[in-house]
């Protein structure tokens, strides 16, 4: 009868799972929805200490506390910017979790009665090994690199890198089949979990820069699929639905991201970009033909446009300027009559929809902000687009020459619009290494400076005059 | 065998539910998505809790009792802090 109870318990917390994350297709409803997800897993949490197995709580309760305010600090604490590397480190904490408990399991198998089959235990227990630890590793170094601070965000090659991670896959291989046909051979578990962390490792560190967003997005997913093969171990039905639920999201995430870059997973993960040869250098696009304007000059664009987008980058929140911008549209909607809204391209951020968080931070309206694809074919009736911190995602020759890095890669068609006005540092490159030719455009100025500070000042002489 | 096809139909038809309900979150609510999946991936914490419960041998109460903290970061750090984003969108 407790059996019945509990796994009756486990399906309404799976049920509140899957509500959960179906009000996050709204943000009216998101809160609710995180909320219902956060009671299912009260409840599968709370019912699971009755289990009959259990005969001493100190250690849960321990673990809880700690694990409980270590959570809570890095929530409360987490600067909005820095979400990327926030979410990287917390699935590689789901991987070891995976790892650890699917260990224990086939300690515990050696010594007790199981539930399920003992084969089904030691084939998913494998699983949990490897897709764990890769998890685990990966994230480690993807948050290493989001990070910056000890080590570079950019790509990491070294010679033969693709034959050693296919020699580890296969050693993974092999030791998973030993441990298969012997389960006693425990401590063949924990060399797998080593040799799957190498890999895990290797794998992440040819990725860097604007892929970091697919990286996440797939580590999101294995950290689901390896709950998924947890649930296998333990024959737990509610680690089977919410990993799978949590890889499916990854999984989609990912692809997303791919498309949104005009890449395969398998060139984002293994490729590398390199300008094609014959291709147009900085000097060629740029020489003579870049106006420079001042904050002044583009206050009186902005005294009679109607209609303007602004497109931020990943370099608008480096610069700290979102709420600046903000002061910026709400003066020229409140003052001058415009329209103003934000067009956010998929992988503006460092993380699928980081952009988004980084306005709503700034208090930005949600209806202001436009995806891509629903804001491109109205861009030609645009009087001014503002392009703060943004280079690659709108870089017409995406369009106009396949032999770019970038080439096929959907951008936000800025350069149809009236006028465009760039704030940036200087006319250096973007994560793919090419110049810009919207930079040298008949319609194009230059705002050259900080972000943040030329902003304001656009924004006094706006006030000025 | 049996109860493995049984739980690989639930594992089959679980990812089914999960492409259905997501691919309908908009772009926006990404972020969000990714850190509250997070969270209920630290569903894990209940084989961690019956590890380090059960104590059958001190290394498994010490494996379950990590297993514990690191799932519990996952599950309470990521319903907390997409709580925090989710109603930056929701005020007006």
């Amino acid at each position: 009868m407790r059996e019945v109870v509990i796994n009756l318990t486990y399906l309404l917390a799976s049920a509140m799972f899957v509500f959960g994350l179906k009000g996050l297709t709204h943000p009216r409803s998101a809160v609710r929805g995180n909320l219902t997800g956060a009671v299912g897993m009260l409840l599968a949490i709370a019912v699971t200490l009755f289990d009959q197995r259990i005969i001493g709580f100190e250690m849960i309760i321990a673990g809880a506390i700690v694990g409980g305010l270590i959570g809570a600090v890095f929530a409360i604490k987490i600067q909005m910017t820095a979400m990327p590397q926030m979410v990287a480190l917390f699935n590689g904490f789901g991987g070891a979790a995976s790892v650890l408990v699917a260990g224990a399991a086939l300690i515990e198998s050696g010594l007790v009665d199981i539930t399920g089959s003992m084969t089904q235990l030691v084939v998913a227990t494998v699983a949990s090994g490897i897709i764990g630890s890769v998890t685990f590793w990966g994230s480690l170094i993807a948050f290493l690199k989001l990070w910056e601070k000890l080590i570079p965000g950019g790509a990491i090659h070294f010679p033969g890198q693709q034959v050693v991670n296919a020699l580890l896959a296969v050693v993974c291989v092999v030791l998973g089949a030993l441990i298969i046909i012997d389960p006693t051979q425990i401590s063949l578990y924990w060399i797998l979990a080593l040799v799957a962390g190498v890999m895990g490792i290797l794998l992440t560190i040819p990725i860097g820069g604007a892929d970091m967003p697919v990286v996440i997005a797939l580590l999101n997913s294995y950290s689901g699929l390896a709950a998924t093969a947890t649930g296998f171990v333990l024959s737990n039905n509610v680690l089977i639905i919410a990993g799978s639920l949590v890889g499916a999201s990854g999984l989609i995430l990912t692809s997303i991201m791919c498309k949104a870059m005009n890449r395969s997973l398998a060139n984002v993960l293994f490729g590398t970009l390199a300008p094609a040869e014959g291709s147009a250098t900085a000097d060629e696009v740029y020489a003579g033909k870049v106006k420079a304007a001042s904050p002044e000059e583009v206050a009186m664009l902005f005294d009679t446009a109607q209609r303007v987008v602004i497109v931020p980058g990943y370099g608008m929140a480096v610069a700290q300027a979102q709420h600046v911008v903000r002061d910026l549209a709400n003066f020229l909607t409140s003052q001058k009559g415009a329209v103003v809204e934000y067009a956010i391209h998929p992988v503006a951020g460092r993380m699928p929809g980081h952009m988004n968080v980084l306005l709503a931070e700034a208090n930005v309206e949600y209806d202001q902000l436009k995806e891509m694809d629903e804001i491109n074919p109205t861009l030609e009736t645009v009087d001014v687009a503002m392009v703060i911190g943004a280079n690659d995602v709108v870089n017409p020759v995406a369009r106009t020459d396949p032999k770019s890095p970038i080439a096929g890669m959907p951008i936000i068609d800025v350069d149809k619009c009236r006028t465009v006005v760039i704030v940036k540092r200087s006319l250096s490159p973007g994560f793919a290494g090419i110049p810009n030719p919207l930079f040298a455009a008949d319609n194009t100025l230059m705002m050259f400076g900080d972000g943040k500070k030329a902003l304001l000042e656009l924004l006094s002489a706006l006030k000025e005059g | 065998m049996e109860a493995f096809v049984v739980a690989l139909t639930i594992f089959v038809l679980a990812i089914f539910v999960g492409f259905e309900v997501i691919t309908k979150v908009p772009p926006t609510l990404h972020t969000p998505l990714m850190s509250g999946s997070n969270a209920i991936s630290g569903i894990t914490v209940i084989g961690a809790i019956l590890s380090a419960g059960t104590k059958l041998t001190t290394l498994t109460t010490v494996l379950g009792f990590l297993a514990v903290v690191f799932a519990t970061i996952n599950v309470v750090g990521g319903f907390m802090v997409t709580h925090r984003m989710l109603e930056m969108f929701r005020r007006k």
